[in-house]
């Protein structure tokens, strides 16, 4: 009981102790904000006549971009894990009475933070230059939860990441697959419009089934499969990572 | 009681073999120095001594628990300031110092009253507001310091406290750690400056490529690494018996070269008493010699001629 109860009031220290350090990281924060946006801007602006022909593109592109910004945000993620390990601060934590759990915890929780801020920042510029979602209150709640889990998933993968490269200048190219993944997904241009070969790795990767599931939340697409593809994704990922980064960290510390 | 004791320390990276079968014991309420050039394994020793690291064989007692099996016992008795100030530069100094509270289990008002005090100790009373990041390098330190001092733990552990700082900063840094020491909290220190060990420790230990090569209190070890010395080559061994059993321990004795050496200041009247001394123990002193070997000359000999 008491260490549940220590497990908890370190994890709420140290989820205190990153999201103070992201809210003032602004420049982290511009770069996940503003990388994204550009993205929107370029896609919407320049290539968008090109791809869709029409002022429909803001519609179908801004889920895909939503994406994209939690992709960019994983790369901070794994950054601040690494420098508390090459820093010193993991070494005098672990030093500490402390359950060790807790550090990790703490940077996935405000990452989670830090990147929702994010994405409520993008949604609220792609309404400026006329994104227009279809999604009622409850399609918004149940998008937020998805793009939670999805956050969830992918800052473990990060925080796993962080602890794999032994420098803070790899750590930040740590998670460029994430970064890159959405590309060559339904993010941008619908799959059919893809060479066969590339269709096969764009439908099986786990970008697709979060783009559709989000697209289908918040403009009404249809969902199809794609809801429980996303979410089994998210909890394999989640595992994964979470064991991963768990054993690395009891490694790298011992 | 000793704070610190560990016998056969061993522990290796791959084929390299970082601490090689170290054995120490350190006294409750003493300062310990361990000396060595960069890469000695000294920051190894520190991490196997604060339970970051587990030793490959041998056994390690901090405060009275086994660092292994009861390193969660032991974390609650000691306190690990890395060798670069482990501080979050985007919290400010008191949210640093909090935050250590709260994980060492204060609550978050004793947590702030200690904060606050360790503040105004540590000089930090304006800059406890302030986010770390606009720190001096000698401020960090100082904060650095704080943070493991928080709980008041019995064993500190301080991993080359001052290096990189500038003259300034080094000095102040020396009066917390006496005053610490005076406190009666056991310190365990590294450095690879012998000024600061002599300064500081009342016995050092001097490790180089993962052994030991020499130990002993600071003067012990003066006549053996640092300072000028007189070496005393005697006629017979009568004289070198009589002389000594009458010097003090702090001597190192050559029976082959029939010659005794003592640590002085170098001075002739130094050297003169030490003479007349002799004379009246009826020893025939054949040749003096003056040994004033550098700082580096030491480190070199002492370390097997490693670089620094």
């Amino acid at each position: 009981m008491t260490t549940v109860y220590w497990a908890v009031d370190n994890s709420l220290t140290l989820i205190g102790r990153g999201v103070r350090m992201s809210a003032r990281n602004v420049e982290a924060l511009l770069m996940a904000v503003m990388l994204p946006v550009l993205l929107m801007l370029l896609f919407v602006y320049v290539f968008g006549g090109a791809i869709s022909g029409g002022t429909g593109y803001v519609n179908y592109v801004v889920p895909g971009i939503v994406i994209l910004c939690a992709g960019f945000g994983a790369s901070t993620t794994a950054v601040s894990v690494t420098r508390d390990m090459v820093e010193g601060m993991i070494d005098r934590i672990r030093s500490m009475p402390v359950v060790s759990s807790a550090v990790l915890t703490g940077h996935v929780v405000a990452s989670v933070a830090r990147n929702m801020v994010a994405m409520a920042i993008v949604v609220g510029v792609a309404l400026l230059i006329g994104w227009r979602p279809s999604a009622g209150v409850a399609d918004w709640f149940a998008a937020v939860g998805f793009l939670a889990l999805f956050m969830v998933s992918l800052s473990w993968l990060a925080a796993w990441l962080g602890l794999v490269v032994k420098s803070v200048d790899a750590a930040g190219g740590s998670t460029f697959a994430i970064t890159f993944l959405p590309y060559v997904s339904s993010a941008f241009v619908p799959v059919d419009t893809l060479p066969s070969w590339l269709r096969g790795v764009a439908e099986h990767q786990p970008i697709t089934p979060i783009v559709e599931t989000t697209r289908g939340l918040l403009m009404g697409t249809p969902i199809g499969d794609s809801w429980w593809i996303a979410l089994i994704w998210f909890g394999g990922i989640t595992l994964v990572a979470m064991t991963g980064a768990t054993v690395l960290f009891r490694r790298r510390t011992a | 009681m000793d704070a610190i004791r560990a016998s056969g320390v061993r522990k290796s990276y791959g084929s390299h073999q970082v601490l090689d079968g170290i054995d120490l014991t350190v006294p409750a309420g003493s300062v310990f120095g361990l000396l060595g050039p960069n890469g000695a394994g000294k920051t190894t020793l520190v991490k196997i001594l604060s339970t970051l690291v587990r030793p490959d064989a041998g056994t390690v007692v901090v405060a009275g628990h086994d660092v292994v099996a009861e390193s969660f016992a032991v974390r609650q008795k000691i306190s690990l300031t890395g060798q670069y100030a482990a501080v979050d530069e985007l919290q400010t100094g008191m949210e640093n110092l909090v935050m250590v509270g709260r994980l060492r289990r204060l609550g978050r008002r004793a947590s702030r009253r200690r904060a606050a005090e360790l503040l105004e100790r540590f000089d930090l009373v304006d800059a406890g507001r302030k986010l770390v990041k606009t720190y001096s390098g000698g401020m960090r330190r100082r904060l650095d310091l704080a943070m493991s001092l928080v709980t008041g733990p019995p064993v500190i552990f301080l991993d080359e406290p001052t290096t990189g700082l500038d003259p300034r900063s080094r000095q102040q840094m020396w009066s917390f750690v006496r005053e610490l020491a005076a406190g009666g909290s056991t310190i365990f220190l590294t450095t690879q400056y012998l000024e600061e060990a002599d300064q500081l420790a009342d016995r050092i230990m001097m490790i180089d490529h993962g052994g030991v090569v020499a130990s002993g209190t600071s003067t012990d070890l003066k006549v053996q690494i640092s300072g000028e010395r007189v070496e005393l080559l005697f006629a017979d061994e009568r004289g070198l018996a009589a002389a000594v059993a009458d010097l003090d321990p702090s001597r190192v004795v050559d029976r082959a070269r029939r010659s005794l050496t003592v640590a002085t200041a170098g001075s002739a009247a130094e050297v003169r008493e030490l003479l007349d001394r002799m004379d009246k123990l009826g020893a025939t002193v054949d040749k003096v010699a003056v040994h004033r070997p550098t700082l580096d000359d030491v480190f070199f000999a002492l370390t097997g001629g490693s670089s620094r």
